[in-house]
Formats: C-alpha cells, structure tokens, sequence
C-alpha cells in the first residue's frame, strides 16, 4: 500500500516537472519570437519616420580626449551609437570591431558617420583609458563617459538596460557561495544591451542593429540611409 | 555454481577492460582545433580566447582548468543573449560527450584570461594549457588576432 502511493507521488511529481518545464519552455520561446519580431520590424527595410520613435536625444558627456561634448558636436553626421564597457572581453569588442569594418566598407561615405562608444562603466573607463581602447579598433570611432548620472541619463533616453553584476555574485551563481577565493571583490562585470542605434544627422532614430550584425548589413544600411536622408555633413 | 559466478565474473571484467581503455584513452583524445585570441589592449582588461574541442574518443571528458603563463587566471566564461541584453556567466565545467564538439566562439563561450603579466599583441602567440579531469594536459599555442577580429583567420 505504502509503495503504492510512493509510486503515485513520484508519478505526481513527474508529470507535473514536466508540465512546468514545458509552460517555462513555451513562455521563454514566445518572449525570443518576441524579441525577433520587434528586431525585424525596426531593422527592417524601411527606417523609423525621423522624429517618430522616442530613442536617443540631447546628452552631455565628456569624449576619450577629455573634452565635455554634446549630441550637437557631432551633428550634420549619422551617429552609430554603441554601448559597452572597456573591460568586456566578448561582446564589445565583437561589435566594435563589426563597426570598424562596416566604416571601411563604407569607404568614402564613412565621413558622413560618427561611431560613438558610450561607456556604461564611468567608474573604470576614464578618458583616459577609453582612449587607449577605441583607438585600438578604429581612429574614427569616439569613446564617451561622464559621470554616474551624465551616463544614466544617455542609456535611459537609448533605451540601453544596463546592470553592474559584482564577480562575487557572478560565482555565487556557479558555485553557490560568494565565498570563492578566485573571485576579487572589487572585480565587476556589466550585463548591458547589445545593440547599436543609427541616428539621422539630427540625433533621430532611425534604426539599429542587434549584436551579430554583419558589417556588410550594417554599411548596407548606413548607404540606404545616406541615399534616403541626404549627407548633411559633405554639403558643408 | 562457483564455476559460473567465476565466468560471469571473468566475462564482466572482459568487458570492463576494452571500457576502460576506451575511457582513457577518450581523453587522451581530445583534440584542441583552431585556437586563437584577440588582442588585448593594455594589461588591465581580460582578454578573450576561442577554441574548438573536439573529443574523439569513448568516454565522457571533462575540462578541468586552464592555465597560461600570461595570464594569473583563466576561466571559460558564457555570453548569453537574453532578449537584447548581453550578460556573461562562469561556464562552470565544459563536458564534451564521446565523440563531442564544444565550440568556442564570439558571443558564445569563450576563455576569460584575466589579471594578464603581459600585453597580448596581434601577430604574436602564447601557450595555453588545458588540464582535463583524469585525463592529460593538452598545450596549444594561441595565435593572437586583432582586437576586433571575429575568427581565426583575421
């Protein structure tokens, strides 16, 4: 009897494992065909109405030179707009280094934009170091910080999720205690927003590119923009 | 009934040693194709390398840690994509089936060398050692890319 209704328990609890991971499952799909979709939609063929989609505005930050800056020292040209953090081992130097080959694929046309490195790290990347790190994937690409809330503002108008994740709670994760010896306690990572915006010459949205975009696509679309809009920048 | 317990004894044990072997030599078969790393800028940021192991042999194998003189650590760490955001998480143990793949690669899983002694520049290389669990300790030399480079071949 007893085994019987052991048996019908772990049966219970089976089942019902499987049904929650299948609810889990079905719930984490629809949120990527989400994700998928509204990308299509805004990297799609045609480019948001100038003006029309709320992402990107006026900031003030301070450039890799050390100079304080605004969205207006770098009108009359189309902004690629990137955020990242110089310590990023993967994710960023993978986009910038994406950008950097779309900028020479552009050739010539390259003149009409102004690739910018928002650094979402002001704590670590001073100009100094944003320096040393942009130059080393393109001298036309400008890396930009500011302070702690010059910086929350720009990603908030972008729309660019960012979250400082300490190394201790990074390995807790792993090994399931933050009292790993291999983990330094001022040591943190930060989960951020892989995508690069493409704004018109007068700091409007008019696309972006998710991570992985290929150079060709993203030069692709930086010559349809041109074609479309005007270069501002060359008429001067 | 002794004689039998001793053959099916002695036909288990048969089985098991060919297994075994198998086993061993599973990781002493592994196969560590097209390493390569970016370029670090300065000292004071990790670096990133990519590689593919392969594993040819019959058992499971299980990659222990990994090791290189210029680096005080070295992890393999994963880049997940949730939604739009990118967030980076220990990879914890890589485990590679018999006959199994694990690709390392931009986006994906890739070896954090952190608190690096020295400068990784484009056109140079360096030694990575990768210790596998009851298994030997496979050296690769890593040719260092560019700092934007997205493969091997760059």
């Amino acid at each position: 009897m007893n085994r019987r209704l052991l048996l019908r328990a772990v049966l219970i609890l089976l089942v019902g494992g499987a049904a929650l991971a299948a609810v889990l499952a079905s719930l984490y799909m629809a949120r990527e065909r989400e994700a998928r979709e509204t990308a299509q939609v805004l990297t799609g063929k045609t480019f948001a109405e100038p003006g029309q989609v709320p992402i990107g505005g006026p900031f003030t930050l301070v450039d890799h030179i050390g100079r304080t800056v605004t969205e207006k020292d770098f009108g009359g040209r189309y902004l690629l707009v990137f955020f990242g953090f110089s310590n990023c081992p993967d994710v960023c130097p993978t986009t910038l280094g994406d950008i950097a080959s779309a900028l020479d694929l552009l050739g010539a046309e390259a003149d009409a934009v102004q690739p910018l490195f928002v650094s979402l790290d002001p704590e670590r990347d001073t100009p100094e170091r944003l320096a040393e790190y942009v130059a080393a994937f393109h001298p036309k690409i400008v890396g930009l910080t500011g302070t702690a809330e010059q910086i929350a503002a720009v990603a908030k108008e972008y729309r660019a999720f960012y979250e400082k994740v300490s190394a201790a709670s990074y390995y807790a994760q792993e090994i399931g205690g933050a009292d790993d010896k291999s983990a330094p306690g001022d040591d943190y990572l930060i989960s951020h927003q892989g995508n690069t915006y493409l704004m018109s010459p007068k700091s409007e949205y008019l696309t972006h590119f998710t991570y992985g975009t290929k150079p060709e696509e993203m030069a692709k679309t930086v010559r349809k923009a041109i074609a479309k809009f005007g270069n501002p920048a060359a008429e001067k | 009934m002794r004689h039998l317990i001793v053959t099916v004894f002695a036909v288990v044990a048969l089985g098991l040693v060919p297994w075994t072997a198998d086993a061993q030599q599973g990781s002493g078969s592994v196969a560590v194709e097209q390493p390569w790393a970016r370029a670090s800028i300065g000292t004071t940021r990790p670096a990133a390398a990519y590689l593919t192991l392969v594993n040819n042999g019959g058992g499971i194998v299980r990659l222990a840690s990994i090791e290189s003189p210029v680096a005080g650590r070295a992890e393999v760490h994963r880049t997940v994509k949730q939604g739009e955001v990118m967030r980076m998480e220990p990879a914890g143990t890589i485990e590679l089936p018999a006959g199994g793949r694990v690709v390392l690669e931009p986006g994906g899983l890739h070896i954090m060398l952190m608190d690096l002694k020295q400068p990784l520049k484009k056109g140079e290389s360096f030694p990575l050692m990768l210790r596998f669990a009851d298994g030997p300790t496979v050296e690769v030399t890593v040719p260092i890319m560019g700092p934007g480079a997205r493969g091997p071949n760059q």
